[in-house]
C-alpha cells in the first residue's frame, strides 16, 4: 500500500514539475538517440569496411621455390629448386589447415594469343579448380578450369574481360574515351559475351575453348588473363609435372597457427628438396595471414573508434544529466525541509529524489534508445538497397543491444549518482536552515 | 507537556562561538496559549526550532510529553516532529507544485495513512478554517491569508500535541492577521496547546501567557513571577 503511494508521490511530483522534468528528459532522450545514431552508424561503416576489404584479405600461404644459399650434407649451394606435382599432393594429403590449393605453372618462352587473323599477348596461368578462390575471381558466364578438365586435359580456357573485349567487341572509334567501364553483373549478357562463349582462342599454337568468362574486380591487370587447366598445360609442354608455384589458403587460422604451418611446410619441403631447413633462399614462402592481421587491425581501429564516439557522447549525457540533478537537488532543498518538518525521514527524502531521477531517465533514456534503434532498423530496410552496392562503405548500421542497454544503465547510474550526492547533503541540512532558503 | 531546564544553543560563526540560548527555563502546560517575544537575535527563532525539533541543542533537558528530546537520531527526529508537533510558518512554507488538500495532506502521507483516508482527513481540516472550497486550488491561487490557513490546516492534521507558530502573522495585513489569531484563539479554546513566536505586540497580547526574550534568557514570565518570583528575589 504504502510503496504505491510512494510511486504516486513521485509520479505526481514529476507530473507537476513539467519544465523540468521535461528538460531532463529530452536530454536523456537525447543523449540517447545520439548515442545509438553514432554507435549503429560506426557499426554500419565497420561492416561495409569489411565487406569491402575481406575479398582481398584472404589469410593464404604463396610458395615459390628458389635457389640453395647453403651446403646441405655434401650437396652444393646454387641449386635450383623445383616443385612437382608430387609437393602438390603431399601438402593435399599432409597439411590438415589447407582449405583452398592450388599451383601454378606458366608456359615458358614467349607466345602470342591468337583469333583469325588478331593476334596480341595476354598473359596465361595454368591453375587448378581452386585457382578462382585465391585470386577472388568472379565469374561472369559459364564456369571456371574444373575438376573433370584436369581429369581428361581438356583445351579449355577461361578468360577475362579484356580478353573477352579485345577479340570479340572492339571498341567502336571515338567512343573509349568515356571513363571506366561499367562493372560487368553476372549474368548479364552483352553482344561480347555471346560472341566469346564456345569460341577458340590459340595460345602458343594450341586452340582452347572459351568456357567462361570471368571478372576480377581487385586491379584491372586481373582481367588480362587467360586461365588453363594445368594438366593440360603441363602435357602441351612435354608432359612436365613441373609446378612454378604453390599457393593454398586456410579457414580461420590464428597468425601462430600460420606460423606453425609454414615452419612445418619448410621443414617438408627441406626433406623432400634436400636443403638446409635454416636456408631462407631455397624456397620462398609469403604468409598473407600477415597481411590479413592488419586489415583486421584496420576493422578494430574503426571499432575503437566507434567506441571513442559512444563513450564521449555518453559522458557528455552523462555530465548532461549530473547538471540538471545537481540543479534540480538545489531548487529543492526548500521543499526537503518542509517535508523533513512534516516528518519525512532522510532516507524517505533521498529515495524520493533519486527514484524521481531514475524514473525519468529510464523512461526518456528507453524512449530514445527505442527510437534511435527503430531510425537504424528503417534505414538498413527502408533506404540501402538489399544488396549491397560494391563500392558501398556502409552496410547494415545497428547497435549490440547489450552494449545500447549497457549505455542506458550507465546513464541513468550517473543521473542517480550525481542527485545522490547533493542528495545527502540536502537532507542532512537541518530543516530550519533549509526551509531558509529560497 | 513542554519542560525545558537550562537549554543552551549557540552557533559557531569562523573562530567565534555565538552563544544564542543562554540557560532557558521554561515550563508550558497542556492548552495552554503562549506568546514568545523578543528582538531579531534574542534567540527567539532558535527557541522555537529547538521545540521544534528542527535543531539541536547543546546543553540542557528539553522533555515533550513526558520523553527526553536528546541525541534524537534523525529518523526517531522525523517521527516525533510528524506525531508531536504541528508547525507554522511566516512564509507559510507550503509546496508550490501541491494544491490545498494535497498539502494539508502530507503529514498524513509521512504516517502513512493511505491516499483516500488522507484526503479525507485533509478536507476535514480543511473545513475547519473555512477552505473547504479551495481544496483544489495550488498555493499560488491563494491569498496570504488562505495559505496561511491551509498551512494551519496541515499543522492540525496529524493531532499534534502542540501547535508552534514562527511569526505566523509577519507576512500579512492586520485585518487578515486578526482572523488568523482568531482562528488560533478557537483552536486554543477546543484544548489544542498554542506556541506562537511574534515580535508584535498586539499579536502577543492576544495570547494567554507572555514571555520576553533577551539576549537568550528568559526577561519576563507571568508564570516565573506568580510562582517562584519571590524566591527569584
Amino acid at each position: 500500500m504504502f510503496q504505491r503511494e510512494f510511486w504516486m508521490e513521485i509520479g505526481e511530483s514529476l507530473w507537476r514539475h513539467k519544465l523540468r522534468s521535461a528538460l531532463t528528459a529530452f536530454s536523456v532522450f537525447w543523449g540517447m538517440l545520439m548515442l545509438v545514431l553514432l554507435l549503429g552508424s560506426g557499426n554500419g561503416l565497420r561492416r561495409g569496411v569489411e565487406f569491402q576489404f575481406k575479398d582481398d584479405a584472404i589469410n593464404s600461404i604463396w610458395i615459390w621455390p628458389g635457389t640453395t644459399s647453403m651446403p646441405w650434407r655434401g650437396l652444393p649451394t646454387g641449386r635450383d629448386m623445383r616443385f612437382r606435382n608430387a609437393e602438390v599432393k603431399h601438402l593435399q594429403r599432409t597439411e590438415p589447415l589447407v582449405d583452398k590449393l592450388t599451383a601454378r605453372y606458366h608456359l615458358r618462352g614467349t607466345f602470342a594469343v591468337s583469333r583469325g587473323d588478331q593476334s596480341t599477348t595476354f598473359r596465361v596461368r595454368s591453375v587448378h579448380p581452386d585457382h578462382r578462390f585465391l585470386e577472388n575471381t568472379v565469374m561472369l558466364h559459364g564456369r571456371f578450369i574444373n575438376p573433370v578438365d584436369l581429369e581428361q586435359t581438356r583445351k579449355v580456357c577461361a578468360i577475362g574481360t579484356e580478353v573477352r573485349d579485345f577479340f570479340f567487341a572492339p571498341p567502336a572509334k571515338g567512343q573509349q574515351d568515356f571513363g571506366p567501364p561499367p562493372i560487368p553483373q553476372p549474368g548479364v549478357w552483352t553482344a561480347a559475351d555471346s560472341a566469346a562463349m564456345g569460341r577458340y582462342l590459340t595460345v602458343k599454337g594450341v586452340p582452347y575453348q572459351i568456357v567462361g568468362i570471368f571478372h576480377d574486380q581487385g586491379s584491372r591487370g586481373e582481367n588480362q588473363y587467360i586461365y588453363l587447366p594445368i594438366s593440360t598445360a603441363q602435357k602441351i609442354e612435354g608432359g612436365t609435372d613441373r609446378v612454378d608455384q604453390i599457393m593454398f589458403t586456410f579457414g580461420n587460422a590464428s597468425l601462430a597457427e600460420s606460423r606453425e604451418v609454414e615452419a612445418r611446410l619448410r621443414e617438408d619441403f627441406a626433406r623432400r628438396l634436400k636443403f638446409d631447413p635454416d636456408d631462407q633462399q631455397a624456397i620462398y614462402i609469403s604468409n598473407d595471414l600477415e597481411e590479413f592481421k592488419r586489415f583486421q587491425g584496420l576493422f578494430n581501429g574503426i571499432e575503437a573508434f566507434v567506441w571513442v564516439i559512444g563513450i564521449l557522447s555518453l559522458i557528455a549525457g552523462m555530465i548532461g544529466i549530473a547538471n540538471i540533478m545537481l540543479i534540480t537537488v538545489n531548487e529543492r532543498t526548500r521543499e526537503i525541509g518542509v517535508r523533513k518538518a512534516l516528518g519525512a525521514t532522510n532516507g524517505s527524502l533521498v529515495r524520493l529524489i533519486l527514484l524521481e531521477a531514475i524514473v525519468l531517465t529510464a523512461l526518456s533514456g528507453f524512449m530514445g534508445m527505442a527510437l534511435g534503434v527503430g531510425t537504424l532498423w528503417l534505414v538498413d530496410t527502408q533506404v540501402l538497397p538489399p544488396i549491397p552496392e560494391p563500392d558501398s562503405m556502409f552496410m547494415h548500421p545497428g547497435v549490440t543491444p547489450g552494449v545500447v542497454v549497457g549505455a542506458l544503465s550507465i546513464l541513468i547510474g550517473s543521473g542517480a549518482l550525481a542527485g545522490f550526492i547533493p542528495a545527502i547533503k540536502a537532507v542532512r541540512i537541518a530543516p530550519a536552515v533549509a526551509m531558509k532558503s529560497a | 507537556m513542554i519542560e525545558l531546564r537550562d537549554i543552551r544553543k549557540s552557533y559557531r560563526i569562523g573562530p567565534r562561538k555565538l552563544e544564542v540560548l543562554k540557560g532557558i527555563d521554561l515550563h508550558i502546560g497542556k492548552g495552554e496559549f503562549v506568546a514568545i517575544m523578543g528582538q531579531s537575535g534574542s534567540g527567539k527563532s532558535t527557541l522555537l526550532n529547538v521545540l521544534g525539533i528542527l535543531d539541536e541543542y547543546d546543553s540542557g533537558l528539553y522533555e515533550l510529553d513526558g520523553v527526553p528530546i536528546r541525541k534524537l537520531s534523525a529518523k526517531q527526529a522525523a517521527r516525533y516532529r510528524n506525531a508531536f508537533i504541528g508547525f507554522v510558518f511566516q512564509s507559510f512554507n507550503l509546496l508550490p507544485f501541491k494544491n490545498a488538500m494535497e498539502n494539508v495532506a502530507l503529514p498524513l502521507y509521512y504516517q502513512g495513512i493511505g491516499r483516500k483516508e488522507r484526503n479525507q482527513t485533509a478536507m476535514q481540516y480543511l473545513d475547519k478554517v473555512g477552505l473547504a472550497d479551495w481544496s483544489t486550488h495550488l498555493p499560488s491561487e491563494l491569498s496570504g491569508g488562505q495559505n496561511q490557513r491551509v498551512a494551519i490546516a496541515r499543522a492540525l492534521a496529524s493531532k499534534p500535541k502542540v501547535i508552534l507558530a514562527d511569526e505566523p502573522t509577519g507576512a500579512l495585513d492586520s485585518t487578515t492577521s486578526k482572523e488568523i489569531m482568531g482562528l488560533f484563539e478557537s483552536l486554543n479554546d477546543e484544548g489544542i496547546s498554542v506556541l506562537i513566536v511574534t515580535h508584535e505586540d498586539d499579536i502577543a497580547h492576544r495570547c494567554k501567557r507572555l514571555i520576553r526574550l533577551k539576549d537568550g534568557l528568559i526577561e519576563a514570565d507571568p508564570a516565573l513571577e506568580t510562582q517562584a518570583g519571590k524566591h527569584l528575589r
